[in-house]
């Protein structure tokens, strides 16, 4: 469908963004890269009276490296991080992740902000900044905060962004020495949302796993930590029969969404098979890069 | 409505769209470039791909009013003499459509990514096209052009 009417203001700073979200608040929605809030406004799913259209403040695309975190600007487009050294060199997670969102042409629009902001449950970076504990700059009226990953995601597209804030920044720390990562993902057609994605991360030191992420996508109505699996792997020599037991111990209590593509209980499947890809995955990796 | 101007296959061109207007409706409705073809209208088909600034994008996921200031090709742009470009006779040789309505979207996104790509593979192929969806072929005669394409690329 035609995008219904509305109201469309472009600030070129970040003050005059936050001073439009203070004026319209609930009413604006931030317009970044586009890629999901063009077709809920098209599907009549978001009605905002106000597009704010970030798109013309330079401050906030870029990608930078600094004492052992990478900062990225809210704006900066999925293809640019995709293309970044920085990001390959330092969060190799995220450079795993990024070639799997949507398609080429959805990259070239799509933002880092923009996708974190939207928080679908079933996508990529969600889970990615979920697993490495990412931080998210906002800036208000008030001034900045920093809202670590385990606040921002509150629920269906929804997180703890207040009205009057914007994304500025995400923060993801760089990868130890020694971790291995792989980001596994099962969907109908490449580039369509994942019906069960997982982000992961080992770090192995002598031979022993000294840090265990693991990010489910399309679990929950967030992304969501396998602590479980976590506790477990962590302090042990990676194992055929180690990686069966944390695929067990990381969807045992669990209750993923049914919908058309899969029902609950396919999904709890499809998630233990991808906790033990992804384990072999990034125990390898850690190895390669040793 | 705002005044905006930008470059459409190389000539400029001016506009005032509503702020709602999609890129696809104001290349389609208000400069009369009719071979960009909207199919799902929110950015699942890839039928309205066009390139902007030297990239593939889909045109009914950006407003028209954010083109501003920008390079824009589209189909009609491709070969402006009015003759075939490589890809498009190597579509055209391949048999690389039926309907015809997805055409367009195909082209434009197989040139953007030819264009950084010109050793590409089936494989690669077929992932950069994975977000196009065509309805008649199969997809088989459509990797069979772009192949053909990049093929006689490397041999000029």
């Amino acid at each position: 469908m035609k995008l219904p009417p509305v109201e469309y203001e472009a600030p070129t700073t970040v003050a005059e963004a936050i001073d439009l979200l203070a004026e319209h608040l609930d009413e604006a929605s931030v317009l970044a890269g586009g890629q999901s809030l063009i077709p809920l406004l098209a599907l009549r799913l978001a009605r905002p009276a106000v597009l704010i259209d970030i798109n013309g403040i330079d401050e906030l695309s870029g990608v930078s490296a600094t004492d052992g975190w990478v900062a990225i600007g809210a704006m900066t487009r999925e293809y640019v991080a995709e293309e970044s050294e920085e990001v390959a060199d330092t969060v190799p997670l995220l450079a795993a992740a990024l070639p799997l969102i949507g398609h080429e042409a959805i990259r070239s629009r799509g933002t880092i902000g923009g996708s974190l902001a939207h928080a679908d449950p079933a996508a990529e970076l969600p889970a990615v900044a979920r697993a490495l504990d990412a931080e998210f700059v906002m800036r208000g009226p008030s001034g900045e905060r920093v809202i670590p990953a385990a606040q921002w995601f509150e629920g269906f597209l929804t997180t703890s962004r207040r009205p009057d804030e914007l994304l500025v920044e995400v923060r993801f720390p760089a990868a130890r020495r020694g971790a291995g990562v792989s980001f596994q993902e099962v969907a109908r057609r490449h580039g369509d949302f994942a019906i069960v994605g997982l982000a992961v991360s080992l770090a192995l030191s002598g031979g022993v796993i000294s840090d265990a992420r693991l990010a489910f996508a399309g679990m929950s109505d967030v992304p969501v930590r396998a602590a479980a699996a976590e506790d477990l792997l962590t302090g042990e020599r990676p194992s055929a029969e180690l990686f069966d037991e944390a695929a067990r111990r990381a969807t045992s209590d669990v209750d993923p969404p049914a919908d058309l593509h899969g029902s609950s209980e396919y999904r709890k499947t499809v998630a233990a098979a991808v906790v033990r890809r992804g384990l072999r995955a990034a125990a390898d990796n850690a190895r390669e890069r040793q | 409505m705002a005044d905006i101007t930008l470059r459409v296959n190389g000539a400029t061109c001016t506009g005032s769209p509503e702020a709602r207007k999609t890129l696809a409706d104001f290349l389609r409705d208000d400069l009369n470039l009719t071979g960009t073809h909207v199919g799902c209208e929110h950015g699942v088909c890839g039928a309205c791909t066009v390139i902007v600034d030297g990239r593939a994008v889909r045109s009914c996921l950006m407003l028209a009013v954010q083109a501003a200031g920008s390079e824009v090709t589209t189909i009609e742009g491709l070969a402006p003499d009015g003759g075939l470009g490589t890809l498009q006779q190597a579509m055209w040789d391949s048999h690389s459509f039926q309907c015809g309505f997805c055409t367009p979207g195909f082209v434009m996104q197989a040139t953007a990514f030819l264009s950084n790509h010109s050793d590409a593979g089936e494989q690669q192929i077929r992932e950069a096209l994975s977000g196009n969806i065509c309805r008649c072929t199969g997809y088989q005669s459509i990797i069979d052009g772009v192949l053909l394409a990049a093929e006689r690329n490397r041999e000029r």
